[in-house]
């Protein structure tokens, strides 16, 4: 499974590190708070680790265990970031509507 | 095209490789979308769909290799049961989390992200038939992973009883603190260097998890409350680049590239806080400030300067508002912890109503997370384009006739931009002294969790209004539309 070679993994890292950069910078100041949910959530990508642990011919081994229960905490991470996230976006609304 | 289709002609691993992209890019897109208000909940989705298609093609990936049929069966339903309470779980408390309560829900999310990404690289460690042969790099891989994940969780954990009262806010300190910790960093790093050379020793890999549970704990119990923003901005990094980390422990590109967007979101954040409060991150995460040592220095000058505070009854305060053509609202953590936001709104409503002009100034260390004043100024319903950053609202107090603090102390403090000796010397401060009158909405004279005297409540321009901020803008509220 792990046939990635370390120079490309590390190529890829750095350059996303760079394209995050470019990008969150831009953020204004008001969405800050949903972006630290919303990032939050797309760091619960992890969750793919997790289902990949989960599954294995030797089902009682410790590893499946533990994979399951990042699962969990995995699936937590991203259903709540995301919904959060949604719900405090929802809120903010332009101009007052008549009111 | 889907993509058990594409699977025939190009291979399963390969496809759902093609699938982790696509992915990917919605990511990026998502997060693009998050620079305007208008997209923002479009990006939101997008990037969700995009965490949909990564996993429901890494299930695809079982068919390939599946074991006989029965543990096939097993494992798909052990996986259906996690996620379904996973599911659960995180729909409960994404429902029911009040929008004053979203830093320590940040803080939990973080945390759980942190543990998983330990989870994921310590399985996969132990699920590898014959540790000897895990290349070097990825040995320390897991290592990273593991401390990264563990710091994360248990700081996270910490970070959230403190913003939710369970444990006091004010930095807690033990004997020796900063020797255990970087004691505990150095063990770690040993033991990561005894697995590399001894691939197959499971117990130093347990003990670094161990010790990065523990280092967790230690690093996050001296910080602050007022300090959080930067710590929950660290903590989200730290919880991208565990991800990050197990990424290349499972030689997948989604979570290398995932992990490392949310590692560097996290980075420009905790530098935003750093900045705004004119500290490097070495000295919020180690200076504790808000201990008497660091402030004595500046007490004596306060005390010799400062005459009475004045105090204003609400007849005062309505008759000036009343008088008023522009009104500056500077709301803090005080506004969320009375959960005043809707009163605030009722106010600005009343005064607009009047033919005011109303604008909110929001520091960015307002509150306990970057964006809390905004998020719950937006529940509120207020309009957005009112809610005005640092530099946008500072040269606006000369003209405003009032600005009125609403639970901030610190971030209005004038001796940061005069007083050397002051330990918040050189922190970009709203100018709230600019403005013709200012009134101060304070449960009582203590000061801030910095520990600071505030010398704005000593100008002659300024009012104290004691009480619990809702309580006393409702009251405001009450007096202006019965008067108009």
């Amino acid at each position: 499974m792990t046939e990635l070679p370390l120079v490309v993994a590390l190529t890829v890292f750095v350059l996303a590190i760079f394209v995050g950069f470019e990008i969150i910078t831009k953020v204004p100041s008001t969405l800050h708070t949903p972006l630290m949910s919303g990032s939050n959530a797309i760091s619960g990508i992890t969750i793919i680790g997790a289902l990949i642990c989960s599954y294995g011919d030797r089902l009682s081994h410790i590893s499946v265990n533990m994979g399951v229960l990042a699962l969990i905490f995995a699936t937590i991470n991203v259903v709540g970031g995301y919904v959060v996230t949604g719900r405090m976006l929802r809120m903010f609304k332009q101009k007052p509507q008549g009111k | 095209m889907t993509i058990p289709l594409l699977a025939e002609t190009i291979g399963l691993e390969t496809a759902v490789a093609y699938a982790y992209l696509v992915a990917i890019v919605l990511f990026i897109l998502g997060l693009k979308m998050l620079t305007s208000v208008k997209t923002a909940a479009w990006g939101n989705a997008i990037s969700a769909i995009g965490m949909a298609i990564a996993s429901v093609a890494t299930l695809l990936l079982f068919n390939q290799d599946a074991p006989p049929g029965q543990n096939y069966a097993i494992s798909l339903a052990w996986i259906l049961v996690a996620v379904g309470i996973g599911t659960a779980i995180g729909l409960a408390m994404a429902v029911k989390v009040p929008m004053t309560g979203m830093p320590q829900m940040v803080a939990i999310l973080n945390g759980f992200g942190g543990i998983a990404s330990l989870l994921v690289a310590s399985a996969e460690y132990l699920r590898t038939a014959n540790p000897s042969e895990i290349p070097i790099h990825i040995l320390i891989a897991t290592g990273l992973a593991i401390i990264i994940g563990g710091v994360t969780f248990t700081g996270s954990l910490v970070a959230f009883a403190k913003l939710q009262g369970l444990v006091t806010g004010s930095p807690i300190f033990f004997p020796m603190q900063k020797t255990v910790n970087a004691l505990l960093l150095v063990a770690a790093a040993g033991l990561i260097t005894v697995v590399i050379y001894q691939p197959d020793q499971e117990l130093a890999l347990a003990s670094v998890a161990v010790i990065a549970l523990i280092l967790g704990v230690g690093l996050v119990i001296p910080i602050g409350g007022a300090d959080m923003p930067v710590v929950i901005s660290l903590l989200n990094s730290y919880s991208g680049l565990a991800a990050s980390m197990a990424g290349f422990v499972l030689g997948n590109t989604a979570l290398i590239v995932t992990g490392a967007l949310v590692g560097a979101s996290g980075i420009i954040l905790t530098n935003i806080m750093c900045t705004a409060m004119n500290r490097s991150l070495a000295n919020v995460l180690f200076g504790g400030l808000g201990v008497s040592s660091t402030t004595t220095s500046s007490a004596p000058d306060a005390k010799t300067k400062k005459g009475k505070a004045r105090e204003f009854t609400l007849d005062d305060a309505v008759i000036i508002l009343d008088a008023a053509r522009q009104v500056v609202i500077v709301p803090g953590y005080g506004m969320a912890v009375a959960q005043a936001q809707h009163a605030v709104k009722e106010l600005a409503d009343a005064l607009e109503e009047r033919g005011i002009t109303v604008k909110y100034a929001i520091h960015p260390v307002a509150g306990r997370m970057p964006g809390h004043m905004n998020v719950l100024l937006a529940e509120a319903n207020v309009p957005y384009e009112q809610l005005c950053d640092l530099e946008t609202i500072n040269p606006e107090f000369d003209n405003a006739d009032v600005a009125l603090v609403i639970g901030a102390n610190d971030v209005t403090n004038p001796a940061a931009r005069h007083a050397k000796d002051s330990p918040i010397y050189g922190m970009p401060i709203l100018n709230v002294d600019k403005a013709r009158t200012v009134f101060v909405i304070k449960r009582s004279m203590n000061p801030g969790f910095a520990g600071i005297e505030n010398e704005l409540y000593y100008l002659p321009n300024c009012g104290m209004l004691f009480g619990d901020a809702k309580k006393v803008v409702n009251s405001l509220v009450k007096q202006l539309t019965e008067s108009g």
